[in-house]
């Protein structure tokens, strides 16, 4: 057996094993059910909620809102990584701030942002965008950084033309940095929306959660809570695993 | 500029402007005849590199002039000239056969074609068992070997060679030697070859030029005289011994040179 | 030759450090001009501009108010962020040092980094109630897991040459430790110390925001729902400065260990 597999083994086994010490705990009283309930009631909780149609619009919301921004995110900052790596002077203006950037938490800003924009999609899709764009710009200027030098001389010599230099060797050769940079936008832009809504919001799953709580539902809560973690599990997962192709294929061993 | 003459460097000088100023290279002065093997040997530092630049067009000289094939080359690359780097130069999302199809790309040829192509360059250089392998799987003598049928598949006129096998043990230089000479007896191209290692010229050449230290130019022109058919057991050869000889004693003194300005 | 060119190459050194002092102060003109032009056209309702904030600030920081809720803040960060350093930087040895433990471990921290924590927060005040005690585990939720994932990379990472030097040597597993194994990983430690700084301060503020009557998170959120927008946009720009001010610190203190190590 090798050894990623064994390692995937025993890593369900001990997930699965803490999943069922959760669900004797909160059975047999050990944890407060009025605290957690009983991860087997999360997954009925869960399927009851989302299956009854009655949150579709929230979760409509919620990854439309989602995706919009991880998209402006994957645009705006593959666009202002490319520029800040063709022009050395604004790279020397952006690299400390992009080196800082992610010290500050952007989510301080939310309320501003609604304030501003009001309360509604605006300020989410804009918050995603502040949490994701920048990890795009990094991860595009690491790519582009990353090209080997001696393949743009290979694209000289081979008179590629400029459109066909960028598409035939920098972009396959930036290629996995940049889907990093991917990943981590969606990853961002789930969280700062989610946390969003949690926080201060009208509509979508994040909000739905916040409710839940006030009304001490716990029930649905923790089920929405689930649901949540699975998207975000899942999504990010698929994206591991692709990123983990693209990289084995080019590395040695 | 008779028939003959494939390429023609007249009085190329290449300096950078700086800061600070360096006179890189010339002037230099070299005919090249069709289908001859010349290897270029000099100290680090002396422009060689430089030389290969200007000769394929990368780079324009200061002053002076460069002419492939009758054409004088303004500042692009022209068709027929192939160039295999010192650095690897695979690509390292590609395969094997992908990579070697890369040249061929932009020609307009059929498919089938291509494929044959590809098939009889990948096997020429050995790696048909690894065709579908990546180069991440590879040594660095096979990636090397790579590059190689990546310039061969597209029937080169002119060959340049950038110490191709300056990362490789001394055997596999050796039998890469071989194999560079098989590459330049069956496409009949012209073939330059930079190189530091002494013997590497001295066994494949037709002509070795050797270069003084910074700025470079031709201090020496040796004609080997060897049969085309050579392989790398000429080594036993006497007049090696000799050839090799004459090339360290020109270029010992440029060695120090260089070194003592690096010191 | 040499002369000229480290003359040369000094006075470009120069002349870039002046370049990038003049962009640097363009940049801030910049950014203060756009904050300007915000809080202006929406009329103070959204952003207070910079002045007026400025103002309110100088004054907001005289009051005790505005410390006893600095005060709240700093003791739950400074809290979080040693726990998070203390127990990621012992959890990553131990996942480092055993090679399938953290094989088995690695992705499951990676996948909890992607969580939207935020929508676990109740069940920490569930189980942690309304207080401090909350708001810490928050911020340890937030700052543990990449101190981990740094230590324990920094680890994997580490030469094994220098663990069989370490062997050959005889060295104690204690003196190991100390000795060869935190300086080679310092550099990617302290990295890992600035990340789950920063990380452990947002947890904490984001519980302030959600569910506090103290602290800095508080005093913004309860700035924007008085209406008192100078307050809000003060509050965040402390926020934002400290935040900067300790990264840049912590990077500029990471530098030499940096060179140190990768001396090669």
């Amino acid at each position: 057996m090798t050894r990623r597999r064994a390692a995937l083994l025993v890593r369900t086994a001990v997930l699965a094993g803490l999943v069922i010490l959760l669900e004797i705990c909160c059975r047999t009283g050990i944890i407060d059910p009025l605290t957690v309930i009983p991860p087997s009631e999360m997954i009925v909780s869960m399927v009851d909620h989302i299956g009854s149609g009655e949150l579709n619009e929230s979760i409509f919301n919620t990854f439309s809102t989602i995706i919009l921004a991880f998209a402006l995110a994957v645009g705006f900052g593959s666009l202002a990584g490319t520029l800040v790596h063709r022009f050395s002077r604004l790279r020397d203006v952006a690299d400390p701030l992009l080196a800082s950037y992610y010290s500050v938490p952007t989510f301080i800003f939310y309320p501003l942002l609604v304030a501003l924009l009001g309360l509604g999609k605006a300020p989410l899709v804009v918050l995603g965008v502040l949490s994701a764009a920048p990890a795009v710009m990094i991860s595009t200027l690491s790519g582009l950084d990353g090209v080997p030098p001696i393949l743009m001389k290979l694209a000289r010599i081979h008179r590629l033309s400029a459109a066909r230099a960028l598409w035939w060797i920098v972009l396959p050769a930036a290629l996995p940095r940049l889907f990093t940079g991917f990943k981590l936008a969606l990853s961002y832009a789930l969280i700062g929306v989610i946390a969003g809504e949690f926080i201060l919001s009208g509509t979508g799953i994040g909000y739905a959660i916040s409710f839940a709580y006030q009304s001490f539902d716990n029930r649905a809560m923790y089920g929405l809570m689930l649901f949540v973690l699975l998207v975000a599990v899942t999504a990010n997962g698929i994206l591991y695993v692709w990123e983990g192709r693209l990289a084995r294929r080019r590395s040695v061993g | 500029m008779t028939e003959q003459s494939h390429v023609v460097l007249n009085e190329v000088v290449r300096r950078y402007e700086g800061p600070p100023a360096v006179h890189a290279l010339g002037p230099i002065n070299l005919t090249m005849r069709r289908g001859e093997f010349f290897s270029i040997v000099g100290p680090s530092g002396c422009g060689k590199s430089t030389l290969l630049d200007v000769l394929c067009g990368l780079v324009r000289p200061t002053s002076g002039s460069v002419h492939f094939e009758g054409r004088e080359l303004r500042g692009e690359v022209p068709d027929g000239i192939g160039v295999v780097f010192q650095e690897d130069s695979s690509m390292p999302w590609l395969s094997v056969r992908q990579n070697v199809a890369f040249g061929l790309r932009t020609s307009a040829k059929p498919e089938k074609e291509i494929a044959e192509l590809v098939d009889h360059a990948v096997s020429f250089m050995g790696l048909a068992q690894f065709a579908d392998h990546f180069p991440a799987q590879l040594s660095g003598g096979m990636r090397q070997r790579v590059c190689i049928a990546r310039t061969l598949v597209l029937r080169p006129r002119l060959i340049l060679l950038d110490e191709p096998f300056g990362a490789l043990d001394q055997q596999t230089r050796l039998l890469m030697g071989d194999e560079l000479l098989r590459l330049w007896r069956e496409t009949g191209a012209t073939v330059l070859l930079i190189t530091h290692a002494l013997d590497e010229a001295a066994m494949l050449s037709d002509r070795v030029g050797v270069m003084s230290a910074r700025p470079g130019r031709f201090i020496d022109m040796v004609e080997t005289g060897w049969p085309r058919d050579r392989d790398s057991r000429i080594v036993s050869d006497p007049e090696f011994g000799s050839l090799t000889a004459r090339l360290w004693s020109c270029l010992r003194e440029e060695s120090l040179k260089t070194m003592g300005r690096a010191a | 030759m040499n002369d000229v060119s480290l003359e040369a190459g000094l006075s470009s050194r120069a002349s870039r450090r002046r370049m990038r002092a003049f962009d640097a102060v363009v940049l801030t003109l910049l950014t203060m001009a756009l904050w300007q032009a915000i809080g202006s056209w929406t009329k103070g309702v959204a952003v207070s501009p910079p002045l007026p904030t400025l103002l309110y600030l100088f004054g907001l920081l005289r009051t005790s108010m505005f410390w006893n809720h600095a005060a709240a803040t700093l003791a739950a960060f400074l809290l979080a962020f040693a726990l998070s350093a203390l127990i990621g930087l012992a959890l990553g040895l131990i996942f480092g040092l055993k090679r399938f433990a953290g094989e088995v471990a690695e992705p499951v921290l990676a996948g909890f980094y992607t969580i939207p924590k935020v929508t676990l927060y109740p069940v920490v005040l569930l189980v942690f109630g309304l207080g401090m005690s909350a708001k810490v585990a928050f911020g340890v939720m937030h700052g543990l897991v990449p101190m981990t994932l740094f230590t324990l990379g920094a680890v994997r990472n580490l030469p094994p040459v220098l663990i069989r030097t370490s062997r050959v040597l005889r060295l104690s597993p204690d003196r190991m430790m100390r000795w060869v194994l935190v300086p080679a990983c310092l550099p990617d430690i302290v990295n890992g110390l600035r990340i789950s700084f920063s990380l452990s301060l947002l947890g904490v503020l984001i519980g302030e925001m959600f569910s506090s009557q103290r602290g800095l998170g508080f005093l913004l959120v309860n700035g924007m729902a008085q209406n008192n927008v100078p307050l809000s946009t003060a509050v965040v720009t402390v926020i934002v400065v400290v935040a900067i001010a300790a990264n840049t610190l912590m990077l500029r203190i990471g530098r030499p260990a940096e060179r140190r190590a990768n001396w090669k």
